[in-house]
């Protein structure tokens, strides 16, 4: 075959296979918006369900996934980039740390429903916290920590050496340089991880099966010790478990659900933005 | 004249490789000390053995000392021993913020609070790198928006704004224009008065201009030292002179 034609071939086939990957994610959002739409209202979004489930509202599992996800996050996100810091700034390539290095990649691995058990045996039953918001968040946390790790990990890393030894060189602390220096312009990675996590934790719901969420809570959650209803456990239920279920609600709370995820991961880009202007290079 | 800076049979290694071999050297208070050699002579080791930086790098080892104030510098410790030390880098590293804080930073970081205090070592330590005409209209702009040789000087500024006792220059002009380059020593000439300076560099003409005394280094050894106008008129050894007139490096 003649070269050009060959190249053609090539660029037109990897083009089409790429544009491919818009197809899902456009039907994702054209089928849930079609069918999902008509059940937003104003009593849908602010008030509890009613008639087991097959009319009323999904405010308190609205709550519920927000107190949740912005829980774990709360824990996931210091200790991991905490522990990223130590991996990348001061640990020294010793048999601890290897461990330590294998043991994220192995929790990266681990399915989602063993963090659920997992969580059902630690948080709710051995440290006694119940099925709760926090017992949840905490499983939650456990299971994201690989990813903001590895993530905080390559954003510090790709702080340049050279801005390091500039500031120690001045006789700076390591602890002020780190401080000072590589963290600030680490923080856009580090928060590229953060909204992937948010995204992905908002949707999980094998770890928060046992661990926190509830069938049907009609009131609004008073502390983090409470049960609480949550949108991707709701979802499952009432797209497998009641009979007669509308159609409209099933694709209206699914629509919600994807809504909160996008408005979280905007803010956390907004954030993003905001970090990347104040560095300078 | 005192002796500032003195190496006792020091031996560096990264890994296996020697870097550096037997160095005995005396640096003098207030002298320009340039140390000329082709690269991997171990003169850039030595440089950084003096204010430990070489530690940052897990496979440095050394053997023997050095002594600053006939101290060894393993018994200072290192954010002491930093201060004391100022070091310019072979590319100029401005921190990524504005040319103040740059320069405001280290005073900033070791306890400075008086806001009025730091814009008047901004602008002393500006003015001695001479480059505070150049930027006195616009201290708040990012430092990567100046220019190669403006950033070296502005890397010096911040080096003397700690008020450190010598300086390390580490080939300081290697990626810069002929014109910056001569601004940059003649700082140099400027600093000698208050400072102890050693200059690293690959540019023979360039230690020939400035230090009052040159070593050669070859392979991780120190193969002469003597007044810059002796080493580089009569040279005792066959390889300094070979290096100076161009034969290789």
């Amino acid at each position: 075959m003649n070269p050009k034609t060959a190249q053609k071939i090539a660029f037109s086939l990897l083009f089409i296979v790429t544009l491919l990957i818009i197809v899902p994610v456009l039907l994702i959002v054209f089928i849930i918006v079609k069918e999902g739409a008509s059940a937003i209202s104003w009593e849908f979004l602010f008030t509890a369900p009613k008639d087991g489930m097959r009319a009323g509202g999904i405010f308190p599992a609205i709550v519920g996934t927000l107190s949740i996800v912005l829980c774990a996050i709360a824990v996931t996100l210091p200790m991991g980039v905490m522990a990223a810091i130590y991996l990348n700034e001061y640990a020294k390539d010793n048999l601890l740390t290897r461990i330590i290095k294998l043991s994220i990649v192995n929790l990266a691995g681990v399915p989602s429903v063993v963090y659920g058990l997992f969580g059902l045996a630690v948080f709710v039953m051995f440290l006694k916290m119940g099925v709760s918001i926090i017992a949840g968040a905490l499983t939650l946390s456990i299971m994201e920590l690989p990813v903001i790790i590895t993530t905080s990990r390559n954003a510090l890393n790709s702080v340049p050496q050279s801005f390091r030894e500039a500031s120690l060189s001045l006789g700076v602390s390591k602890w002020q340089t780190i401080r000072h220096v590589v963290l600030p312009n680490a923080l856009p990675g580090i928060m590229t991880g953060a909204i992937l996590s948010i995204a992905r934790i908002s949707g999980e719901t094998a770890p928060i099966l046992f661990t926190a969420a509830a069938f049907y809570v009609p009131h609004l959650p008073r502390s983090v010790f409470d049960q609480v209803m949550a949108l991707p456990y709701h979802l499952y239920i009432i797209s497998t478990q009641i009979p007669n279920m509308p159609a409209n609600i099933t694709y209206g709370t699914a629509l919600v659900l994807l809504v909160l995820v996008l408005a979280m991961s905007l803010a956390a880009i907004s954030m993003r933005i905001y970090f990347r202007k104040k560095k300078k290079w | 004249m005192v002796d500032k800076i003195v190496a006792k049979d020091l031996n560096c290694w990264y890994g296996g490789v020697p870097s550096v071999k037997n160095l005995n050297l005396t640096v003098y208070e207030n002298e320009i000390l340039g140390i000329i050699g082709p690269s991997n002579s171990g003169k850039t080791t030595f440089l950084r053995m003096i204010n430990r930086l070489n530690d940052l790098n897990y496979n440095f080892k050394k053997k023997g000392l050095v002594t600053l104030d006939g101290k060894d510098v393993y018994s200072l410790d290192t954010e002491t021993l930093r201060k004391r030390c100022g070091m310019v880098f072979a590319l100029p590293l401005p921190l990524p913020m504005s040319i103040y804080e740059n320069v405001g930073y280290g005073p900033l970081r070791h306890g400075i609070k008086s806001k009025k205090y730091i814009d008047e070592i901004v602008e002393k330590s500006l003015k001695a790198a001479s480059l505070w005409d150049e930027v006195k209209d616009r201290l708040e702009a990012s430092a990567m928006k100046l220019s190669g040789g403006q950033q070296q000087r502005l890397c010096i500024a911040r080096t003397l704004a700690v008020e450190p006792e010598v300086i390390l220059y580490d080939e300081p002009c290697s990626g810069l224009d002929p014109i910056s380059t001569a601004k940059v020593e003649e700082t140099m000439l400027e600093l000698k008065k208050k400072y102890t300076i050693i200059l690293v560099t690959n540019n023979v003409k360039q230690a020939s201009r400035v230090s009052d005394r040159t070593a050669f280094f070859l392979m991780g050894e120190m193969i002469e030292i003597g007044k810059t106008a002796d080493l580089f008129l009569a040279p005792k050894d066959k390889r300094t002179e070979g290096y100076i007139m161009g034969k290789y490096g």
